[in-house]
């Protein structure tokens, strides 16, 4: 399997950050970064980096198992991440989220028909003091509430096909 | 910056945000930057850095608050491995939003507090751990270290010192777990987040087997203004035995919630009321939860409480990682209980059994008590089963999801009461 | 000797070396603290909180599994304080336990049954609903029962850090974590079931065992297993007859926990229905059915026609019949027959071995020491696949004693995992390129299969350090035991030269090809198992004793059925020369054993010979055969009793043998292992439900 030439870049830059003996201390990153740019933790990433960091498939699909963000399948285009915990939550959060599953029509860890949303209900983001907080792949919203979610959906949707 | 500063903080980390440019390294060297290392590296001993973060009483500002200057003592001088410094930036207590703003608006600030740790253990090696969902710092974070790289502030040759240190980026990927210091360093090495047997400690055993320096990142970056100005100026802006000021990170049901440099020590009230603006609406508070979700909740009489660690422990709690989340006289408890619980629930990291299964069942437990289902006996279960999970499980995420448990069933125990027997959520609604 | 720490558990003062885990000093001094996750031998986890005990100035509990002795630590094992967060980690760990111990194989025999037992908490709290989940079959001999499962992560260590597989691993986090097999839905390993055995509770469960009894409705035979050199101990479980199950949970015996899947499973060809029950007599051409007495007679009479007329008679025996058998035979074939053509298939050069090391018997390695040496030179074999227990026992020395690995072999083999140093090489010529790096070790281990044999012994020897200890591996359970006991054409029991040296095996068989041995009589062999030739021994009149109508016993022209080992008493030398008790397990009607077999013959034919019965022979070999003075007390308890040959120049000894290991994977074992089901199912891949 190849990547594009900026990722193969970063992973050859990730490989020379650790001590020797310690390969597969990139993992998480690599995992990550693959993502981002394949869209899923397919069988051929698992598979592709178990053989780039000398273990196996079962190791690499244990630690891919274990963290939140990465995914096995696809999400959308714009993977929207509603925060509904504690700061959130006490901020409209709840009601922001129900929102969003009904104007995008989707549930948790669901993704639209056309593929371009996908919905998923978060534990805290790191924007407390700004609730409640919504992430747009990797893009920050603050201080949320339905129609300026309404605008959000609006402005993803006509930004660039 | 994404709220208004306040009149009454006291900007000392904080002091560049703001500027045009404040991430750039020039912003940055105009800006009393990497001076601090500078002094570090040609007028300092490694044993006269450490005495002098000692006497500053910094403690650390990633929940547990040991003294950093100790914590750094510890990492053994005549060891012949490699050392690292691990910056803990994983920033994942529900409540907490500030290390975010530390590294978004001053990233150098953390380069030279990470570099003064290094000097103080004579290590050559550096890993920021990001949590994934920050990924926008990573590339805020490389682009300033190849800053520092350019400037000679990293490398091999540092100043012109001949003190050598490289620094590089490392993301997890979502895991509240990764965020303890021990789980964070087998992520670090690109296993599971499972935390590690303890002892040995990360200052002996850490990253890679090598004695190691972890710390939160509001840590490292108190580091640099305590070198410049000295350990006892920056001890004399807090409370005794709790040094300088710290990030409070103002949420909930307060008129102005944001990010605050306050000193240690500041009042909770003062902080809700003129810091935060007091309660929208006129209402009143109901309970405040001091330090992020893993914290004993305070009721509205506890909050003339000074916050600093040392005096919110004296009434049960803890000042945590400076997360002050408000809840108004409306608010379901009940409901704050379960949510809490859904955190640590999926947060867990399945290794230990009471923590996996306890944090489940409850989840499970509140989740039908809270939607009518209750029945008498759960209200001395919950409360049961929190404390047959305290001081019991593998590490402390068991400790963080039965704490607030056994707060919230013992101080708002009326409110279980008036959820018994099928009745709808007496606050439906209202959150 | 590390220093002593001194200590209170419960009272009582203990001492204990310098490092030792509280749970260990509480067992040596007889207080069982529970435990799910901690495992002796394995890496520590602290992951099931049972072993939580008080411990004076400290603020909580803490867990003894992973706390070092301290000097004048107090411990107290059994408080209320210490009995109540058990109870509450029983009653988290019932929570989505399915209770299902009635038809669960574990029941009885549960560690987590035991524990409720013992601390309460069988009334249950647990309003909510429970995960089911289907069972789950990972392979035809590992079942997966999901929600049975505790996680104390046994089964992902032993096949990690004990098998060297990692086919077991953990996937998703908190209350959906979950073991998960390496191919998604199967396992694709060893499938040598040491994660089910070790599985406290009945979450992996054993194809071959599964829903078959209880149990406490069948009785224990502790034997040693019948398949390759190593000799390892199998404790059988045998119902009606029947053996249901082969397992080594009490660690006795030379290989601790470990079996592999031919010691665990390989005991179905028992009940296989292609098993000879009757004496088969050649009759116009084909073979049928006699009694033993026609049988008998029809052998008897061309034995002693033979022994009257020339003596041209061959005898090959078995490597997996018993030492008193093998002595037997080797009497009655020189005392009675007067020949001396007797000898077995070889499968690695003990002999050279004997003489090599001339005058340092210390110079012989037994199991134990490839567990403690500071080094193991593997040479010339797959010893994973081929001596599983030995390469068990060599990554438990890497594991616990840093131990240095040395690989020499052509192909590459999971000892390279952990070696030091690999060569792919060949024999001696492949050794003598890291001879510089071998001088150094003073404590070395030398493992060699048949790339090292003849004068290539010799040379290996003097390669190599004079401290140096050796093992010369062979490939079956007792293919030791049939040199040591004489069926050999030079050498009597006992390695001394035999005077009239008779024909080999090779040498024989041409023979007996060309029509020149009147009898040829293989007792436990299949030397015909290519079956090429129709009719390999037109003029040779065939007697075959065996378990299966093999390609030999086909053109046989008489066969009589034979007892395996596990229905048999007497002995079995392993492959580094140690002896261990074979016990009988189920009784068998219809076949009977080699040894009886052959005192019937020697009867029929008025020959005076011992007592045909196991103790007879056995004490009769303890009298003579040099080297078996063993410790008796070791062999009887069902220890392993290491036999001392002598190690002298074995003047004489010149007829070149050859010597050829099958090179058996870890799912084959000669001739017996095509009848063994298990063995079977795993090999073909096919994912049906292995069945007694
Ligand atoms: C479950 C759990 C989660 C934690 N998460 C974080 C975190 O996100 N950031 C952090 O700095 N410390 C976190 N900690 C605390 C760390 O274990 C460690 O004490 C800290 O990073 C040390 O740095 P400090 O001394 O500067 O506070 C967490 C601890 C636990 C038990
Ligand atoms: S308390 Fe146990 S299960 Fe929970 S996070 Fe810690 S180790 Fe994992
Ligand atoms: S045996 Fe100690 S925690 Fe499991």
């Amino acid at each position: 399997m190849t990547f594009s030439p900026d990722l193969e870049a970063r992973f050859e830059n990730l490989a020379k950050r650790y001590p020797a003996g310690y390969l597969r201390a990139a993992l998480v990153p690599m995992l990550l970064y693959a993502q981002d740019e394949v869209g899923a933790v397919t069988d051929e990433v698992v598979a592709e980096i178990a053989r780039r960091l000398k273990i196996t498939p079962l190791q690499v699909n244990e630690v891919v198992s274990y963290y939140s963000m990465l995914r096995r399948e696809p999400a959308g285009r714009h993977h929207i991440q509603v925060c509904t915990n504690i700061s959130c939550l006490l901020r409209g959060g709840r009601h922001l989220w129900e929102h969003a599953q009904t104007r995008l029509g989707v549930g948790h860890k669901q993704r639209s028909a056309d593929g371009q949303f996908s919905l998923e209900e978060v534990e805290c983001i790191g924007a407390c003091s700004w609730a409640p907080a919504v992430q747009v792949n990797y893009d920050f919203h603050h201080d949320m509430n339905a129609e300026k979610f309404d605008a959000l959906v609006e402005k993803l949707k006509g930004d660039g096909k | 910056m994404y709220n208004e500063p306040h009149p009454l903080e006291v900007r000392v980390l904080t002091r560049r945000f703001g500027l045009p440019n404040s991430r750039s390294i020039d912003t940055y060297l105009t800006h009393e930057g990497y001076q601090a290392i500078h002094k570090a590296l040609t007028q300092m001993t490694p044993e006269q850095v450490i005495e002098e973060v000692k006497s500053s009483g910094l403690r650390g500002r990633g929940g547990a608050g040991f003294p950093a200057g100790l914590k750094w003592s510890f990492v053994p001088r005549d060891s012949p491995k490699p050392k690292y410094i691990v910056v803990n930036a994983d920033e994942s207590e529900p409540g907490t939003c500030k290390d975010r703003l530390l590294i978004e608006n001053d990233p150098h600030q953390l380069i030279e507090g990470v570099l003064i740790a290094a000097r103080a253990v004579d290590a050559h090696a550096g890993y920021i751990y990001v949590r994934g969902e920050y990924r926008y710092l990573i590339d805020i974070l490389d682009r300033a270290i190849e800053e520092a790289y350019a400037r000679g502030y990293l490398g091999d040759n540092i100043l012109g010192t001949g003190y050598k240190f490289h620094l590089y980026t490392h993301t997890g990927a979502g895991a509240y777990e990764c965020g303890e210091e021990s789980a964070l360093l087998e992520s670090l090495e690109g296993k599971r987040g499972i935390p590690r047997i303890r002892p040995p400690f990360p200052a002996v055993v850490g990253a890679f087997k090598c004695p190691t320096v972890l710390n939160n990142v509001e840590t490292y970056c108190a580091a640099p203004w305590i070198l410049l100005k000295g350990g006892h100026a920056y001890a004399d802006l807090g409370t005794p035995k709790n040094g300088g000021t710290r990030l409070f990170c103002l949420s909930g049901h307060v008129n102005q919630p944001g990010v605050y440099e306050l000193p240690m020590g500041f009042p909770l009230r003062r902080m809700i009321e003129e810091v935060g603006g007091g309660v929208p609406n006129g209402k009143k508070v109901k309970a405040v939860i001091p330090g992020g979700s893993s914290c004993p909740l305070l009721t509205a009489d506890q909050i003339d409480v000074p916050m600093d660690f040392d005096s919110l422990q004296k009434i049960g709690s803890m000042l945590g990682s400076g997360g002050v989340v408000v809840m108004d006289e409306d608010t379901c408890m009940v409901q704050v209980a379960l949510r809490i619980m859904r955190f640590y629930a999926h947060e867990s990291c399945g290794w230990c059994i009471p923590c996996r299964e306890g944090t489940t069942w409850l989840r499970q437990l509140l989740l039908r008590f809270h939607s009518g289902g209750g029945v008498a006996t759960d209200i001395d279960l919950i409360g049961d089963l929190a404390q047959n999970m305290l001081g019991k499980t593998f590490c402390p995420l068991g400790d963080a999801a039965a704490m607030p448990t056994i707060s919230i069933v013992k101080k708002f125990r009326q409110e279980f009461e008036d959820h018994l027997n099928g009745k709808p959520c007496p606050y439906e609604g209202r959150l | 000797m590390p220093d002593l720490v001194k200590l209170t558990i419960d009272g009582h003062e203990v001492e204990a070396p310098a490092g030792t885990l509280v749970i260990n000093a509480a067992r040596q001094a007889g207080i069982e603290v529970p435990a799910f996750c901690y495992y002796d031998g394995l890496t520590l986890q602290a992951a099931c909180r049972m072993c939580v005990v008080e411990v004076e100035k400290a603020p909580k509990l803490l867990t003894a599994c992973t706390l070092p002795v301290a000097p004048g630590m107090v411990v107290r094992t059994e408080t209320p304080q210490v009995a109540a967060a058990r109870k509450g980690m029983l009653e988290f760990l019932l929570t989505n336990h399915p209770l299902d111990c009635p038809v669960c194989d574990k029941g009885g025999e549960c560690e987590l049954q035991d524990m409720v037992f013992r601390y309460g908490a069988g009334e249950s709290r647990y309003l909510e609903e429970k995960i089911h989940e289907e069972e789950k079959q990972w392979s035809p001999v590992v079942y997966f029962d999901m929600p049975r499962c505790i996680l104390c992560f046994r089964c992902v260590r032993i096949c990690d850090e004990g098998m060297g597989v990692k086919a077991l691993g953990v996937v998703n986090r908190g209350a959906h974590s979950e073991i998960a097999p390496n191919m998604g839905d199967h396992l694709e390993c060893d499938e040598c079931g040491m994660c089910i055995d070790i599985c406290p509770v009945g979450a992996l469960t054993s194809g071959a065992y599964r829903y078959q009894t209880r149990p406490w409705e069948m009785q224990y035979v502790g034997t040693t297993c019948t398949h390759c050199g190593d000799g390892c101990k199998t404790t059988l479980s045998v119902r009606n007859g029947k053996v249901i199950r082969g397992n080594n949970r009490d660690r006795s015996g030379i290989n601790g926990e470990f079996l592999c899947i031919k010691g665990r499973y390989g005991f179905d060809f028992l009940h296989h229905a292609d098993r000879l029950t009757t004496p088969l007599v050649r009759r116009n051409g084909e073979l049928a059915p006699a009694t033993w007495k026609d049988a008998i007679s029809a052998v008897a009479f061309r034995l002693k026609d033979a022994h009257d007329k020339s003596e041209r008679i061959g005898i090959l025996g078995s490597t997996r019949t018993t030492n008193e058998e093998n002595f037997y035979l080797q009497r009655f074939a020189r005392e009675r027959l007067g020949t001396h053509h007797i000898d077995h298939h070889r499968s690695g050069d003990v002999a050279a071995l004997l003489e090599a090391v001339a005058g340092r018997p210390q110079a012989l390695a037994r199991t134990a020491d490839v567990y403690t040496a500071g080094a193991v030179l593997v040479v010339g074999v797959d010893l994973s696949q081929q001596h599983p227990m030995l390469a068990f026992q060599a990554r438990a020395n890497v594991r616990h004693h840093n131990a240095r690995v040395y690989v020499v072999n052509p192909e590459p083999t999971r000892e390279e995992d952990r070696a030091v140093e690999v060569v792919r090489g060949r024999g001696v010529e492949g050794v003598a390129q890291i001879r510089e790096k071998l001088a150094g070790e003073a404590n070395l281990v030398v493992l060699f299969g048949d790339h090292v044999q003849g004068d290539d012994v010799r040379r290996l020897v003097e390669m190599l350090p004079a401290t140096a200890r050796y093992v010369a591996l062979v490939d079956y359970a007792n293919s030791r035991g049939a040199l040591d006991l004489g069926l050999a054409p030079d050498l009597l029991p006992g390695y001394v030269p035999d005077p009239e040296p008779g024909m080999g095996r090779d040498e024989m068989l041409a023979a007996a090809g060309r029509g020149e041995l009147e009898v040829l009589w293989v007792v436990g062999a299949n030397p015909l198992e290519d079956g090429s030739e129709e009719r390999a021994f037109p003029n040779t009149f065939l007697v075959v004793q065996e378990l299966f109508l093999t390609e030999t016993a086909r053109q046989a022209d008489v066969v009589f059925p034979a007892a395996a080992s596990y229905e048999k008493t007497g002995s079995f030398t392993n492959t580094c020369g140690e002896l261990q008790r074979l016990k009988k397990g189920p009784n068998t009607s219809g076949p009977k054993s080699d040894l009886e077999i052959l005192g019937l013959i020697a009867r029929q034919m008025g020959f005076e010979l011992a007592p045909p019965l196991p103790e007879a022979v056995f004490e009769e070999i303890r009298r003579a055969v040099p080297g078996y003075q063993i410790d008796y007390a070791a062999f009887l308890t069902g220890g392993a009793a290491m036999t001392t040959p002598p190690t002298a120049p074995l003047a004489g000894r010149g007829r070149a043998a050859t010597i050829r290991s099958s090179r058996d994977s870890l799912f084959q074992s000669g001739t017996l292992g095509r009848y063994c089901g298990a063995l079977h199912a795993v090999r073909e891949k096919d994912h049906v439900e292995v069945r007694v």
